[in-house]
């Protein structure tokens, strides 16, 4: 009966769940969904993270390629991520170009990399003018169930702390790059931004790490991205209800908590990660 | 149909020129609109801020493919073409964001199974742009005719590295900022439609912003409600 109901009022049947403080899969309105991270797993790639956020499952590979450095910035190199949300994960994608809410996603993860700077561009140059490193970072999701932004940025800052570049020196006789792959060393990550994502419902109700359901019937998002110093890298909120001053507060105190468990995972992953 | 900025808040507000200072009441630059100008469209508006120019256009209500068509409301579309290049990620990226602010302002719900579309065109960039792009489309979908539940404006805010913050910057302004900060406002409660920021901040900076945000939509709103008692009034 309760499964009849829930097809055909949809939003009666979440709000009835919200009256009692709580969400139909159990969870506290204040609550995230259990979070498991795995690094390493792709052989092939240069770094790698899988992150499920409960049933959301992205996963991002890091290859690391040579390429001449921009000529307004010959000391730079380059990071360049990409987003894509492909059939498998969801049936509203189908295949083709990116869709607008994988390009909408690739944009925000560019934004949350510049604006946290969480490498150093100048990091990734081997010789100022002639030679840098280009980072492409590619994450694919694997599980589409709401709150894609969240588990991208962290399945990207997994990977990059597990990211190794090998060492390469440039021969000065012949000009060209000698690469050591036996000799490998880990990126200079400087912040760690995480992302909190939260719903909007009918105008008044926060609830954070909506699932896909939840954001279908939520009438606006609102994403805040945090550093470990309480900086916020981005806060981004595409339209939908409006927010008062009072409660976007609220969000930054649950995204500061959320950052500190993030965290907390992510170091014991990198630790167990180190005896390889 | 030209509305500028009433007479008192002028003085201040006229900072043509990139480096002329700005009074601590109301740091706006000039603000220019016109609605009506282009003959095709339901609704058109031209806006000005500064150097910054958009030009918006409104088609709707009309038909709608059955593939994108909503039951119960209108569907909402926005086009956004920069000034040089084709549109790229960016671009789909600040769609998306004043498509959404438009929809939690629209009164889709009177127009089922109806396409609403939004075409914006960047005619000059000189800093704040999506603010510019909002405000354009706010007034385009007033002269369209297109129910609303409220109007909404855009404010752009950037941080400074000494943490000064300045409202509406220039483009040179936006460059040397340490963060950008752009807001979309609604006209009832002058609650936070969109937001969206570039560079690194504190929360207490963001409620600052917020705050100072919320007071310039006051001369926006008041520049939009002059604007059209002067159009209508003329009959």
């Amino acid at each position: 009966m309760a499964a009849g109901f829930k097809t055909v009022e949809p939003l009666e049947y979440y709000r009835r769940f919200l009256k009692e403080n709580c969400r139909p899969d159990g969870r506290e309105l204040g609550e995230f969904r259990t979070t498991t991270v795995n690094i390493g797993s792709i052989s092939t790639a240069d770094g790698s993270a899988l992150v499920k956020l409960g049933n959301t499952t992205v996963i991002c590979g890091i290859k690391a390629e040579f390429a001449a450095p921009p000529t307004d910035a010959p000391d730079k190199g380059y990071i360049v991520p990409n987003v894509d949300l492909p059939p498998l994960c969801s049936s509203r994608f189908r295949s083709g170009p990116p869709g607008e809410e994988a390009q909408v996603a690739s944009q925000f993860i560019a934004d949350v990399i510049e604006n946290s700077q969480i490498i150093q561009k100048e990091d990734l140059c081997i010789s100022p003018g002639k030679l840098s490193w280009v980072l492409y970072c590619d994450i694919i999701c694997l599980d589409y169930d709401g709150n894609i932004l969240d588990a991208c940025t962290f399945a990207l800052l997994a990977a990059l702390k597990n990211a190794q570049l090998p060492e390469v020196t440039i021969n000065e006789e012949t000009g060209l790059a000698e690469v050591n792959l036996k000799k490998k060393s880990y990126l200079n990550i400087r912040t760690h931004p995480v992302a909190t994502s939260f719903a909007v419902f009918d105008d008044t109700l926060l609830i954070v790490d909506p699932t896909g359901e939840e954001e279908h019937l939520a009438t606006g998002t609102l994403t805040v991205v945090m550093d470990e110093e309480g900086k916020l890298c981005c806060l981004h909120k595409p339209g939908g209800s409006g927010l008062t001053g009072a409660k976007l507060q609220d969000c930054m105190s649950r995204a500061v908590t959320r950052h500190k468990e993030v965290k907390k995972l992510m170091d014991e992953v990198i630790k167990s990660m180190k005896p390889k | 149909m030209e509305g500028t900025l009433p007479a008192a808040a002028k003085t201040c507000a006229e900072s043509g020129t990139e480096s002329g200072p700005r009074g601590p009441g109301c740091s706006l630059r000039h603000f220019a609109c016109e609605q009506n100008l282009l003959s095709r469209p339901d609704g058109s508006a031209s806006f000005l801020q500064g150097d910054t120019s958009v030009l918006a256009g409104v088609y709707g209500p009309a038909e709608v493919k059955v593939s994108k068509e909503i039951f119960n409301k209108a569907t909402l579309e926005v086009i956004l073409r920069p000034k040089i290049g084709l549109p790229g990620v960016a671009e789909k990226s600040r769609e998306r964001l004043i498509r959404n602010t438009c929809e939690a302002v629209v009164l889709g719900t009177l127009h089922p199974r109806t396409s609403i579309t939004v075409v914006l065109q960047v005619v000059s960039d000189a800093g704040s742009l999506l603010a510019c792009c909002l405000n354009a489309a706010c007034m385009a979908l007033v002269d369209a005719g297109v129910p609303m539940r409220a109007l909404f404006c855009g404010v752009t805010c950037a941080l400074n590295s000494d943490g000064t913050l300045v409202l509406d910057p220039t483009a040179k302004q936006e460059k040397e900022a340490r963060a950008v900060l752009t807001f979309a406002l609604d006209s009832v409660e002058r609650k936070l439609l969109m937001s969206t920021t570039k560079g690194l901040y504190s929360a207490a900076e963001l409620q600052q912003c917020l705050a100072a945000a919320q007071a310039a939509s006051q001369h926006v709103f008041r520049f939009y409600r002059e604007s059209l008692q002067r159009r209508y009034s003329k009959s």
